[in-house]
C-alpha cells in the first residue's frame, strides 16, 4: 500500500519500513498537501451550478487561494501540472487519502529543493507545531535519495503552464460574469482534459455539495458531451449545433 | 417547514419576522400579559404568514433566481400598520401588514353576501355601520424595487431618516427612496473594468443608526470601509478604513478566506460596530481604524480543521452576529446547533445549544463545552463529534429585553432570561 522503494528515515534509523506499516501514520509532505489543495480548489471553481448563479464571493475567495498557491509554487520552482488522481472519499478529518500517498514514481521526484517552511504550520491538521517540523525533516531527508531518480522528473515548462493556468482562471471569471449557454464548453475546450479525470476525482469531493443541477460534470470528461438535465440548455446546444451545420454547408 | 434564512425583531420587539428558503415570511407576535393567562407572557405566536418572493427565471442568462429571503428589515412604526422590507437575490419588496377587526354592514347597493341589489328594492338610504369581526391580518406588497442589481443582494439597511434605504450586492451598493421604485442611486461600485482582476467583493453593508449620511460596508478581504454620502455622490473613496494587520505567525492558505467578514452590525449607540469572520467576532471603535478594541474567539478549535472545512465548503458559511439592547452583550452562532454569547464588561461567555432534546419548554438551558484538549471531561463534546450540518447562522436579540431568537436550520427557538 505504501510507495514502493521509498526509503523513509524514521527516528529510529534507516529502515525500509515497507513491511511495518501497520502502526505508522503517513503524514503527507507539504508539497503534496499544497497540490491537493490546488486540485480541490480548481475543481470547486469549475463546478458551476447550471441553473442557479454561482456564488461570486465563494468563487473569488477560491480563485484568490488558487492564485496564492500558484504564486508560491512559482517561487518554489515546483510549478507543474501533474496528472492527478482523485483524493477519494475524504472524511471530515482527513485531508488526504492514502490514494495520493500511493501515487507513482513521479511524485518521488517532487521537490528537489526544500524551501523554507517557516510559515507552514497548523492548518494541515497537525495539532502541534512540533509535528509539522518533524514532518519537514522527515520529508526533506526522504527527498535527498530521490534526486537520483532524476529521469523520472516530469517538469514541464513552468511558464507555459502558468500561462495555461491563468487562461483557465480568466475563463472561469468570464463565465461567472456572463453565463452563456456554451460557457462550460468554452471553459474546457482549451484545457488539457487529462488533468480532470472527473469520475474518480469528484465522487468523494462533492459528496457534500449540491449535485442536483450539476450535469456539467459530464462535460469534464469530454467537452463535446452536452448532456444536461436542463431542457433549456440542451435546446440551446442543439441550436448551436444546427447553426454550425448551416454555416458549414 | 423550510430552512430559515433570516430572523429580525421589529423596533419594539413585539413582532418577530422570519424569512425562509421558500420565499415565505412568517411573523410572530408577542402575547400580551393577561390575568387569565399569566404564564403566557413572552410567548410568541404566529401573527401572519405570506409568500414574499416567488422563484423567477432570468431568460437572458438562462438562470433561476432563487426565492430565498436573504434579509428582512423592519421600518419604524408610524401608524397602525407595520411595514417591512424583504429581499431575495435580486428584488426588494416593501410589505404592509395591517389588521382588520371590523367590517362594514348595511350597504345600500349590495347584499350582505355581496350581490348587487335590484334598484327598485332600494326604498331608503341607510348609513353602513361598522361591526366587529374576527381579527384578520393582511399582508400587501406596497412597493417592488426591482432590476437594480446584477449580482446577489446580501444586505439591506434602513436609514435613520426613515425615508431611504440601501441595498448591497457583491459589487455595488444602491440607495433607494421608499416612495420611488423606478430609480435608485448607485453609491458604491467596486466592479473592476476587467472582471478578471476581481479579487474582492462586498459582503455586508449597514447604515449608521444615528447619522443618516454614514454607512459601512465589509469585504471578503476582512476590511470595513466607512463612507459619508456628503463627501461625494459616488462613495468609492472611503472616509475610514478599518483593517486589523495580519498576524504573520498564523498565516496560511486559508487566511484570506477566514478573514472574510460575513456580517457587520453597528451598536445601538452608534459608537461601535461588530464584525463576524469565520472564527471570531470583533468589536471596533469607530474612532480607531487600525485594530478592533475587542476580539472574541467563537470556535478557535476549528483552526486546525480548516482544510476539511474548506473541502466540505463549511468554511464559506456566513454567520451573523447581533447586539443586545444595551450593547453589553453580543451573540453569534456556531456548529452543532451551538450559539455563543459574550458579555463585554465581565468577559464572561457561554455556549448554549438550540435543539429539541435540550430545550423542553420552560427548562433552563445547560451550558455546553467543546473539548479542545485530549482528555474529554464528562458532558463535553469533542470537535470530531460536532455536526457541521447543524449550523446556527441567524440569531436576533430583542431590542429591550433579554429574549433571543435562534434559527436552527428549519426550526426557530425563542429563549428568555429567567426572571425569578
Amino acid at each position: 500500500m505504501f510507495m514502493r522503494g521509498l526509503k523513509r528515515k524514521c527516528f529510529d534509523g534507516e529502515e525500509d519500513i515497507e513491511g511495518t506499516l501497520a502502526g505508522i501514520k503517513a503524514i503527507p509532505s507539504y508539497n503534496l498537501q499544497r497540490q491537493s489543495l490546488l486540485d480541490m480548489s480548481l475543481v470547486k471553481l469549475q463546478l458551476c451550478h447550471m441553473l442557479v448563479e454561482p456564488n461570486l464571493c465563494r468563487s473569488v475567495l477560491i480563485a484568490n487561494t488558487v492564485r496564492q498557491i500558484q504564486e508560491e509554487m512559482t517561487q518554489d520552482g515546483t510549478w507543474q501540472m501533474i496528472n492527478t488522481q482523485s483524493t477519494g472519499q475524504a472524511s471530515l478529518d482527513r485531508l488526504v487519502s492514502t490514494d495520493i500517498l500511493c501515487r507513482s514514481s513521479r511524485d518521488q521526484a517532487e521537490g528537489k529543493h526544500v524551501p523554507a517552511y517557516s510559515t507552514f504550520n497548523k492548518d494541515f491538521e497537525s495539532d502541534q507545531a512540533q509535528d509539522s517540523s518533524e514532518t519537514m525533516s522527515t520529508a526533506s531527508s526522504v527527498q535527498a535519495p530521490r534526486n537520483l531518480q532524476s529521469n523520472v522528473w516530469e517538469m514541464e515548462n513552468p511558464q507555459e503552464n502558468k500561462g495555461n493556468f491563468q487562461k483557465s482562471l480568466d475563463q472561469i471569471f468570464e463565465t461567472l460574469e456572463n453565463k452563456s449557454p456554451n460557457s462550460v464548453e468554452d471553459l474546457f475546450s482549451e484545457v488539457d482534459n487529462s488533468y480532470y479525470d472527473l469520475d474518480t476525482m469528484l465522487t468523494g469531493m462533492m459528496s457534500n455539495t449540491k449535485m442536483g443541477h450539476c450535469d456539467s460534470l459530464e462535460t469534464f470528461s469530454s467537452p463535446t458531451n452536452t448532456a444536461s438535465n436542463s431542457n433549456c440548455k440542451s435546446d440551446l446546444n442543439d441550436l448551436d449545433h444546427i447553426v454550425e451545420i448551416l454555416v458549414e454547408s | 417547514a423550510d430552512i430559515i434564512s433570516t430572523v429580525e425583531f421589529n423596533y419594539t420587539g413585539d413582532l418577530l419576522a422570519t424569512g425562509d428558503k421558500g420565499g415565505r415570511v412568517v411573523i410572530f407576535q408577542r402575547e400580551q400579559e393577561t390575568k387569565s393567562r399569566p404564564l403566557s407572557r413572552g410567548e410568541y405566536n404566529v401573527y401572519s404568514t405570506f409568500q414574499s418572493h416567488e422563484p423567477e427565471f432570468d431568460y437572458l442568462k438562462s438562470l433561476e433566481i432563487e426565492e430565498k429571503i436573504n434579509k428582512i428589515r423592519w421600518l419604524p412604526q408610524q401608524n397602525a400598520a407595520h411595514f417591512l422590507l424583504s429581499t431575495n437575490d435580486k428584488t426588494i419588496k416593501l410589505w404592509k401588514i395591517s389588521e382588520r377587526d371590523k367590517r362594514a354592514e348595511g350597504y345600500n347597493l349590495k347584499d350582505e353576501d355581496g350581490r348587487l341589489r335590484e334598484p327598485f328594492r332600494v326604498t331608503e338610504l341607510r348609513v353602513p355601520t361598522l361591526k366587529p369581526m374576527d381579527l384578520m391580518v393582511e399582508a400587501t406588497p406596497r412597493r417592488v424595487f426591482a432590476n437594480a442589481h446584477t449580482y446577489h443582494i446580501n444586505s439591506i439597511s434602513v436609514n435613520s431618516d426613515y425615508a431611504t434605504y440601501l441595498s448591497a450586492d457583491d459589487l455595488r451598493i444602491n440607495l433607494w427612496h421608499l416612495e420611488v421604485t423606478n430609480r435608485s442611486f448607485n453609491i458604491v461600485d467596486i466592479k473592476p473594468a476587467n472582471m478578471e482582476e476581481l479579487t474582492e467583493v462586498i459582503t455586508a453593508a449597514e447604515f449608521h443608526p444615528n447619522s443618516c449620511s454614514t454607512f459601512v460596508y465589509s469585504s471578503s478581504k476582512g476590511t470595513i470601509r466607512l463612507c459619508d454620502m456628503r463627501s461625494s455622490a459616488l462613495c468609492d473613496q472611503h472616509s475610514k478604513f478599518f483593517e486589523e494587520p495580519e498576524d504573520p505567525s498564523s498565516r496560511s492558505f486559508f487566511s484570506e478566506i477566514i478573514s472574510s467578514i460575513s456580517d457587520v452590525k453597528f451598536s445601538h449607540s452608534g459608537r461601535y460596530m461588530m464584525t463576524r469572520d469565520y472564527l471570531s467576532v470583533k468589536v471596533w471603535d469607530l474612532n480607531m481604524e487600525n485594530r478592533p478594541v475587542e476580539t472574541y474567539q467563537v470556535h478557535e478549535y476549528l483552526r486546525s480543521k480548516l482544510c476539511s472545512l474548506y473541502e466540505n465548503d463549511c468554511i464559506f458559511d456566513k454567520f451573523e452576529c447581533c447586539w443586545n439592547g444595551t450593547d453589553s452583550t453580543i451573540m453569534t452562532g456556531s456548529y452543532n446547533n451551538f450559539f455563543r454569547t459574550f458579555e463585554r464588561e465581565t468577559h464572561r461567555d457561554i455556549t448554549l445549544e438550540a435543539s429539541r432534546e435540550s430545550s423542553k419548554p420552560r427548562a433552563i438551558l445547560k451550558p455546553r463545552k467543546v473539548c479542545t484538549t485530549g482528555k474529554r471531561k464528562k458532558d463535553e463534546i469533542t470537535v470530531d463529534s460536532l455536526d457541521f450540518n447543524k449550523k446556527i447562522l441567524h440569531t436576533a436579540w430583542h431590542p429591550m429585553e433579554n429574549i433571543i431568537a435562534v434559527a436552527a436550520t428549519n426550526n426557530l427557538y425563542l429563549f428568555q432570561e429567567k426572571v425569578n
